[in-house]
């Protein structure tokens, strides 16, 4: 079962990129959901795993699986070189300068907690300002809004206008000398825009604040590198770019890890440890309590690996290509209102049917094979802004297709009749 | 007529459908016929948790038996909405505390009662028998 179109082998020769020869690396879109070929447009949620990844779970647990850090036999020295030889694939992937610069997290979330709470509390005295934006994912706002709670520091949020991009005059008043941090992020989840970190990143060193960026939605559809846009903190989920669930990234500046507390407690974070006094390790262990997710972290690697031997400038120009077809088909149906309309955006559409409840109609795209994302997509801020309860999000990967986009066309159409 | 009976003949009904888009066009249908409740009760207190879509229920003893009003911003749970209350409504108070309804399951509703789609069936009538059990102990 092929979801490729005609269209899509004109594209595989203008764009050079070609679709069908990736898709054989998925096996799980090589399947029916009720009846019809799966159409999986819920990558904002998470991305789907090449072979490469999903063997190397299998070759982990089958071949050298122990803890690490700690044992002097054979399986756990193998286990701690891979482990560590994960985390230098990441340096090199973010182009970090130092290895210790990289903390395994189990997430995004977990790295802006460790930020927030870590630096945060150390740091944060009432009357300081932490700066984020009006499109923000729950998990940099909460964690925020915790902290500030905890030292009297008051949240400020760039506020973002009706195409869905961040108002750069209003974020140029509101970074000021007050401001210790300006957490924000790269690419929106719910919307799609690309926001100009570059310049956010600008303005909060002239006033000397730190820098964390959430690229948990940016890293799956082109390449970051830490060093030139020189921000102190950068956090992504594994599982949005290829790989599994529950581990992520961190990367801090080395003099800034090295400065925060610890976060949490336990083994291998610690250097020496009796009941006067604990000394902890260095970072990035400092960081990492307890038996990490090795197997994860390894399996990680495997998922940039095989990310960075792709032609990123084939995937941009192809993943573009989608979405303007999406957005030129979309249009043609009665009724459609897009919300996130900017400039610059991955391969993300958020709509509504005008009068349709998206419940129904993501009830009714699932029926016919389309898996999309109905909801507030964690960013209920970002709803309200715009007086709706939740829209219908098509997210896009490089594994999609043309045919693809024809078949959630087919079942909006369907949709529509039903519900109308 | 008995819940039971109520529910067999909402099964026989659904049986007909052999395309899964003409089920849910019945059922769409179905919505509109819902006993609608009252606007000023579409409130905090009347709002059933757990539902990506909004739905709203109300119930008033009359003469011994339970009638339920309600409503949806959502088209299918509208529908569902109308199902239940159809079944539960003009029963007494005991009789909705104990029945284990079975025709959701029979007609192939049952994925909306799945975690993906945040238990909003489950809590509908789960708070249908709430409003039964406190009309019991009045």
């Amino acid at each position: 079962m092929s979801l490729v179109s005609d269209k899509d082998k004109l594209m595989i020769e203008s764009t050079g990129f070609d679709v069908e020869n990736i898709r054989k690396d998925f096996p799980i879109l090589h399947q029916k959901v009720n009846g019809k070929p799966l159409v999986y447009f819920d990558n904002g949620a998470t991305s789907q795993k090449p072979q490469t990844v999903i063997d190397a779970i299998s070759n982990y647990y089958s071949s050298y699986n122990a803890n690490i850090h700690r044992g002097v036999h054979h399986l756990s020295q193998i286990a701690t070189s891979a482990y560590e030889e994960a985390r230098e694939e990441v340096r090199s992937y973010l182009n970090a300068s130092k290895k210790e610069e990289i903390v395994f997290t189990k997430g995004t979330t977990e790295g802006i907690n460790l930020v927030a709470h870590s630096w945060g509390r150390a740091n944060l005295k009432a009357g300081d300002e932490v700066v984020i934006s009006a499109m923000e994912h729950h998990a940099n706002i909460v964690p925020w809004q915790m902290v500030c709670e905890a030292t009297g520091a008051i949240l400020k949020v760039i506020p973002i206008d009706n195409k869905g991009e961040l108002i750069l005059s209003d974020a140029e008043k509101l970074i000021t000398e007050k401001t210790k941090i300006l957490s924000v992020m790269h690419v929106s989840n719910a919307l799609g825009s690309i926001n100009p970190i570059e310049d956010l990143i600008c303005l909060a060193k002239k006033v000397n604040a730190l820098t964390l960026i959430d690229g948990a939605q940016a890293v799956p559809h082109f390449m970051v590198d830490v060093q030139s846009l020189d921000c102190d903190f950068y956090v992504f989920s594994a599982h949005k770019l290829l790989g599994p669930t529950g581990v992520g990234v961190l990367y801090g500046k080395l003099e800034l890890l090295e400065a925060m507390p610890p976060w949490q407690g336990g083994g291998d974070m610690i250097k020496e440890v009796t009941f006067a006094k604990t000394t902890y390790a260095d970072v990035p262990l400092k960081f990492e309590a307890g038996t990490p997710n090795i197997e994860g972290c390894i399996v990680m690697a495997e998922a940039i690996r095989y990310w960075r031997a792709l032609d990123h400038d084939a995937i941009d120009k192809y993943e573009q290509a989608l979405l303007s077809y999406a957005k030129e088909k979309l249009s043609e149906i009665d009724g459609m209102i897009f919300y996130g309309t900017a400039e610059k955006k991955v391969p993300v559409i958020s709509f509504l049917l005008e009068g349709l409840h998206p419940y129904d109609v993501g009830f009714i795209l699932d029926k016919h094979g389309v898996a999309v994302r109905t909801g507030h997509h964690c960013a209920q801020p970002i709803m309200d802004f715009y007086g709706i309860p939740g829209t219908i999000r098509a997210s896009f990967s490089f594994y999609n297709t043309f045919a693809e986009i024809d078949q959630m066309i087919d079942a909006l159409h369907l949709a529509k009749r039903m519900l109308s | 007529m008995s819940i039971a009976a109520k529910e067999a003949e909402i099964i026989e009904e659904f049986s007909m459908f052999d395309e899964w888009t003409s089920k849910y066009e019945y059922l769409i249908d179905l919505g509109r016929s819902l006993p609608l409740i009252d606007e000023q009760l579409k409130n905090e207190d009347h709002l059933i948790k757990g539902c990506q879509s909004q739905v709203w229920l109300d119930a008033s003893l009359e003469e011994g038996k339970v009638r339920f009003k309600g409503d949806s911003d959502a088209q299918i749970p509208k529908g569902i909405v109308s199902l239940l209350v159809h079944v539960m409504s003009d029963e007494s108070p005991e009789e909705i505390v104990n029945t284990e309804l079975t025709f959701i399951d029979k007609i192939g509703l049952k994925e909306h009662l799945s975690p993906t789609r945040a238990n909003g069936l489950v809590a509908m009538v789960k708070q249908m028998k709430l409003y039964a059990l406190a009309f019991q102990h009045k």
